[in-house]
């Protein structure tokens, strides 16, 4: 019970004493995350837009390959990425391996599946004899996509919600493609592992409420606009 | 929806892309044992480095044998390793290049302070595995390719005894989960003498057999022989190696670890060869 009190003491001393080791690794979860989420976004809400309302021969395949990749294991994630960014490997004239730039990649890549099949199901849930009365009354097929996603926007969000805790939660895929750099790939996650490792139990204790606390904050932020829009 | 976009589109302004498009020829990409840097030894170093010559270093700290391996595929310019049989393999074959030797530390054999197996004082740590392995007593290996693990594999076949059954137990993890596990399970382990150290306040295992030459730790930097891949930096690699064997570094790792466990961690001993040792 004394290691996790001195791990809570421990978290509230890095945070109030404002620790600029700790504060870097925070933002740049925070950033390498949330520029993830936001490229998942971008890929994923106009193809579950596109799944939801096309019907074409292999639909149901392509909407069973999205909802396994909801599951996609970040290991998984993160052997391929390094393989196409080892210096030997196809995109290996980029140089990006061991960057923040490549774990937003690997986020991406986790993430992007997860906003598809949430935004496929909210876009769905929105009954059909809606949009054909939309068409009806002279809407274009944009302007019916566009009322429609309004309609659906708190579902929405919970994909984002969803996308960004997925990611900046994952462990396995920052490690590979990020390589835990002191001073420039080392997340919240890796850091945690790092200092279990080195049995410096307080400090991954401190780290890992800190990224409960971070999490709850987009978190609450993201509920409270679902919430006033919804009211 | 622009609520929650906006700001993730600051976020994503924000993020310097410069940082991620760093110049190749100033990035060293070093591969290395996680033991090194659980001590916090690279802590020290890689900063003194990078002030001194300007260039970036990325530490990938993996287990020996995934460190080697990257290195010899051309992923990393300069290994920091502790399997001087596996070494110099890849020094022969060409993929590795001028090996000299670092630091040293050594191993133990940690096990429950009832010591089921009578190995307590034991000289020889082959009579020590010996007598594990004929007590049927637990013992925890680390199982994952690392140095430790390929020091623990050679006390094995040196003792004439392939270690299989309920009582051997293959963790796949580090050294930390490794004891961790051991003194979960009542367990005997080998370990090196930095990671026993820095857990000393969570686990239970007192040092049992100590001091034998076949504990010797040894610790080596090699190049990467720049044919092993494209974009290998060759110079960055070589001035990585070279510092660490320079009289001032040195003289850090001879201190380093004494102010925090009472005993320094490492044996600087660059300049010497196997045989000295």
């Amino acid at each position: 019970m004394d290691l996790i009190a001195g791990g809570v003491r421990h978290a509230l001393g890095l945070l109030v004493g404002g620790d600029p080791e700790v504060w870097a690794i925070l933002w740049l979860s925070l950033q390498v995350s949330g520029t993830a989420t936001l490229a998942a976004l971008a890929l994923g809400v106009p193809l579950g837009v596109a799944l939801a309302l096309a019907r074409f021969p292999g639909r149901t395949i392509l909407v069973s390959a999205v909802n396994t990749g909801m599951g996609l294991p970040p290991v998984v994630v993160g052997l391929f990425v390094s393989l196409l960014l080892w210096r030997s490997g196809p995109l290996g004239g980029l140089e990006i391996l061991y960057t923040p730039l490549a774990i937003v990649l690997a986020q991406a890549v986790i993430a992007s599946p997860i906003v598809t099949g949430i935004t496929l199901a909210a876009v769905q849930s929105v009954p059909e004899a809606f949009r054909l009365q939309l068409l009806g009354l002279g809407a274009s097929r944009r302007q019916m996509v566009w009322v429609v996603l309004r309609e659906a926007r708190l579902p929405m969000l919970a994909a984002v919600m969803a996308g960004f805790g997925g990611v900046i939660s994952e462990i396995g895929a920052s490690m590979m493609v990020g390589g835990n750099i002191k001073g420039q790939t080392r997340t919240l996650t890796t850091a945690m592992v790092l200092e279990t490792g080195r049995g410096n139990f307080e400090v991954a204790i401190a780290l890992s409420l800190l990224l409960l606390v971070l999490v709850f904050a987009v978190n609450w932020a993201l509920t409270t606009i679902q919430q006033r829009r919804s009211g | 929806m622009h609520r929650v976009l906006v700001p993730l589109l600051l976020l994503a302004v924000a993020l310097p892309a410069g940082r991620a498009a760093a110049a190749g020829s100033t990035v060293v990409i070093l591969s290395t044992t996680t033991s090194t840097q659980d001590s916090g030894l690279l802590d020290v170093l890689v900063p003194m480095f990078e002030k001194k010559t300007g260039y970036t270093v990325k530490t990938i700290a993996v287990g020996t044998g995934q460190a080697l391996a990257l290195a010899a595929r051309g992923e990393a310019d300069v290994t920091l390793a502790h399997a001087p049989a596996q070494e110099k393999r890849y020094v022969a074959d060409g993929k590795l290049l001028n090996r000299r030797l670092v630091m040293s530390n050594d191993f133990v054999l940690a096990g429950p302070g009832d010591d089921p197996a009578g190995i307590r004082g034991e000289r020889s740590a082959v009579a020590a595995f010996r007598k594990i392995a004929a007590a049927g007593a637990r013992f925890v290996s680390r199982g994952d390719r690392s140095g430790t693990h390929g020091r623990e594999l050679a006390l094995w076949r040196e003792a004439g005894i392939t270690p299989s059954g309920p009582w051997y137990i293959e963790s796949g993890q580090g050294m930390g989960a490794t004891l961790g596990i051991a003194d979960d399970r009542h367990a005997y382990t080998l370990s090196d003498r930095a990671t026993l150290l820095a857990f000393g306040r969570r686990v239970r295992l007192p040092i049992l057999v100590e001091g034998d030459r076949a504990l010797l730790n040894i610790y080596s930097v090699m190049e990467v022989n720049p044919a092993n891949g494209p974009r290998v930096n060759a110079a960055g690699g070589k001035a990585f190696a070279d510092f660490m064997v320079s009289p001032e570094t040195q003289a850090v790792i001879g201190r380093f670890g004494a102010d925090r466990y009472g005993q320094p961690l490492f044996v600087p001993i660059a300049g010497k060869k196997d045989e000295d040792l």
